[in-house]
């Protein structure tokens, strides 16, 4: 109680710069009115507030900022002087970038379809009953939920060209003579890349599809049974129509996460070797970071948020699909 | 109590019972193995993770299966090393959980169960946050946070880290919430109460279970944060387990059971949150996700 008159008093005192009595007898008979509003408005303010200073803020600092020479100088003295279109003619006229860009595209798109084929298929397994179906089924995001970081230090291990496990099973069984510089080799980086974020995004895919198989009606599946329908009819018929708004948020939303993964390639190859795993994520980050042109870095980004809201506009009319029905 | 036993379980809610399939004709022990097989295909680097990290420090070729000369040497020299990096993230990640349900749990209510005006834009706000990526963010971040003197400090690295857990709490609270009948908060305004006693009394009580997902997601969240670590930290002096982890990729490689060893420490929250919550985990990424 003491709370609430604290705070309509003062959004009162602020209001008013002078004579404040005659104003809060104008005010009173409103007030009653619109104070439930006011305490109401204040649930909401705090996250707003933040939102606009965490993600308004920077969308706009970066739309500016591309726009502009801004560089460790600019954090001295203070100026950033506008370019234009120049830091996007740079960005985008380099040669990095088409790398980059075609990069991300098969980041992307391989990434997407290992994840959802192989999640979907562990799915499908797990809608058995089996036993111990539950624990193993839990046990499955364990990947999902370990630090990213951790997950690309362990398999630089397992892969590590000379001294990896993986080389050492494979030169064991005789598949390969030499040993594969996984993510050494400008031809298998970039692949080697993709299977690892398909490894890591297996678990979430499993469990959202797995959750969409659970509301499907089990009488349908019974009903088709007694038409004779096969397995592949059953799922070609009654599981795929019924999972696709699941499957559409899980795409987009895996989509937009993807075009923005930036850790696992850090971690894993740093964009290297000579830029095969280079995207434009990580493309953004070495010109801001490592070479301190932040308007550079802001182009590139920029780029990014427009690939990301074209998705975006997709998942929201995917959301809202899914809200519907 | 017995409030939550007499609510329609929200969407959310772990526990649906459904009929489901029914293993075929082969004996359903025949599928747990299967099951097994997927499993330790997909751990095995998490088990290799925790094998490397018990053995003694040496060249690949003495790195056996199992971890038969057990060796923690790893671990102190990690625990030496990066004891103070993991504290400052389970300070981080803490206080990000604060903040976030400070923040998200009377948004979630407003955007629920008021008709204020602008919810609409507040929640596709949030939506489309969800698509800005994270390197933009720090790019702008980084200036603003020079200026501020916000580099290198615990609550720049919270505030930053919160831009996970605040959209994604307020998305699942909401979710949780908008299932509570205003029935419930109705009889206690007849009785006089505010808005905010409502909420506290209430809907806070009743919505503990969404206050855990959100909250361990938020935590989960800000321990892996690496993005942030990485460009709003540039000394020593406040770094996350991720970036100590990540200059031991770069520096370090010859002693891999130290790695390893670091990596394990940094994963033991996952895994004790899988151990105590695993019930909340499947809620909080289908809540996230689809709802």
């Amino acid at each position: 109680m003491a709370d609430t008159r604290q705070r309509a008093g003062g959004a009162t005192s602020a209001a008013r710069p002078a004579g404040p009595e005659v104003e809060v007898e104008d005010r009173r008979p409103r007030r009653t009115w619109s104070r439930e509003r006011l305490l109401q408005l204040g649930f909401l303010v705090p996250a707003v507030v933040y939102m606009l200073l965490f993600f308004g803020y920077p969308v706009v600092q970066n739309a500016l900022m591309g726009f502009q020479e801004y560089t460790t100088r600019t954090f001295v003295t203070g100026e950033a002087p506008w370019v234009g279109l120049e830091n996007y003619r740079e960005v985008i006229g380099s040669s990095v970038f088409s790398k980059a860009a075609l990069n991300t595209v098969l980041f992307t798109v391989g990434s997407i379809a290992g994840q959802f084929v192989l999640g979907l298929a562990i799915a499908l397994f797990f809608r058995k009953r089996f036993p111990l179906g539950g624990l193993l089924r839990s046990l499955l995001l364990l990947p999902w939920l370990i630090p990213l970081i951790a997950a690309s230090a362990v398999w630089r291990w397992i892969l590590d060209k000379d001294t990896g496990v993986l080389n050492q099973v494979l030169g064991g069984l005789g598949i390969t003579d030499s040993n594969p510089g996984w993510l050494t080799s400008t031809s298998l980086a970039l692949v080697t890349v993709i299977a690892i974020n398909i490894w890591i995004g297996i678990p979430f895919n499993t469990t959202i599809l797995y959750g969409g198989l659970q509301d499907i009606p089990e009488d349908l599946y019974e009903a088709a049974a007694l038409d004779g329908a096969t397995r592949w009819r059953a799922f070609r018929y009654v599981t795929w129509p019924l999972l696709r708004p699941v499957v559409t948020v899980v795409l987009v939303l895996g989509v937009v996460y993807t075009l923005k993964a930036l850790d696992i390639i850090l971690g894993l190859t740093e964009g290297g070797p000579a830029n095969s795993t280079q995207t434009i994520a990580t493309q953004s980050y070495n010109l801001s970071f490592q070479q301190f042109d932040f308007g550079q870095g802001a182009a590139a980004g920029n780029i990014l948020i427009v690939v990301s809201l074209v998705f975006a506009v997709l998942y929201l009319r995917a959301n809202r699909r899914a809200l519907d029905e | 109590m017995s409030l939550s036993a007499t609510l329609p379980l929200p969407d959310t809610a772990p526990a649906r019972k459904k009929r489901r399939r029914t293993a075929g004709t082969r004996g359903p022990w025949t599928y747990t193995v299967a099951g097994i097989a997927i499993l330790a295909v997909l751990l095995f680097p998490l088990y290799w993770m925790l094998n490397v990290s018990l053995q003694p420090a040496g060249s690949a070729a003495s790195t056996s299966w199992f971890p038969f000369a057990l060796s923690f040497d790893g671990y102190s020299t990690a625990i030496a090393d990066q004891g103070g990096n993991l504290m400052t993230s389970l300070l981080v990640s803490l206080g990000s959980v604060v903040l976030s349900l400070l923040i998200a749990a009377p948004a979630a209510y407003a955007l629920a169960h008021f008709k204020v005006r602008g919810a609409g834009i507040v929640l596709f706000g949030i939506l489309i946050s969800q698509m800005i990526p994270g390197i933009v963010v720090a790019n702008a971040l980084y200036s603003a946070y020079n200026d501020l003197g916000l580099l290198n400090s615990i609550p720049g690295l919270i505030l930053a880290d919160s831009s996970a857990g605040i959209p994604f709490g307020i998305l699942i609270m909401r979710s949780f919430m908008g299932s509570i009948p205003p029935s419930l908060t109705e009889a206690a305004r007849m009785d006089g109460a505010g808005p905010i006693r409502a909420f506290f009394f209430i809907i806070l009580p009743i919505s503990r279970n969404a206050l855990i997902t959100a909250g361990m997601f938020t935590f989960l969240f800000t321990w892996g944060d690496f993005l942030f670590a990485l460009t709003l930290t540039t000394n020593a002096e406040v770094r996350p387990i991720t970036l100590g982890l990540y200059q031991y990729i770069g520096t370090y490689v010859s002693d891999w059971s130290t790695v390893m060893a670091t990596a394990v420490l940094s994963s033991l929250p996952a895994v004790v949150l899988l151990v105590l919550a695993q019930r909340y985990i499947a809620a909080g990424v289908t809540g996230g996700a689809v709802k």
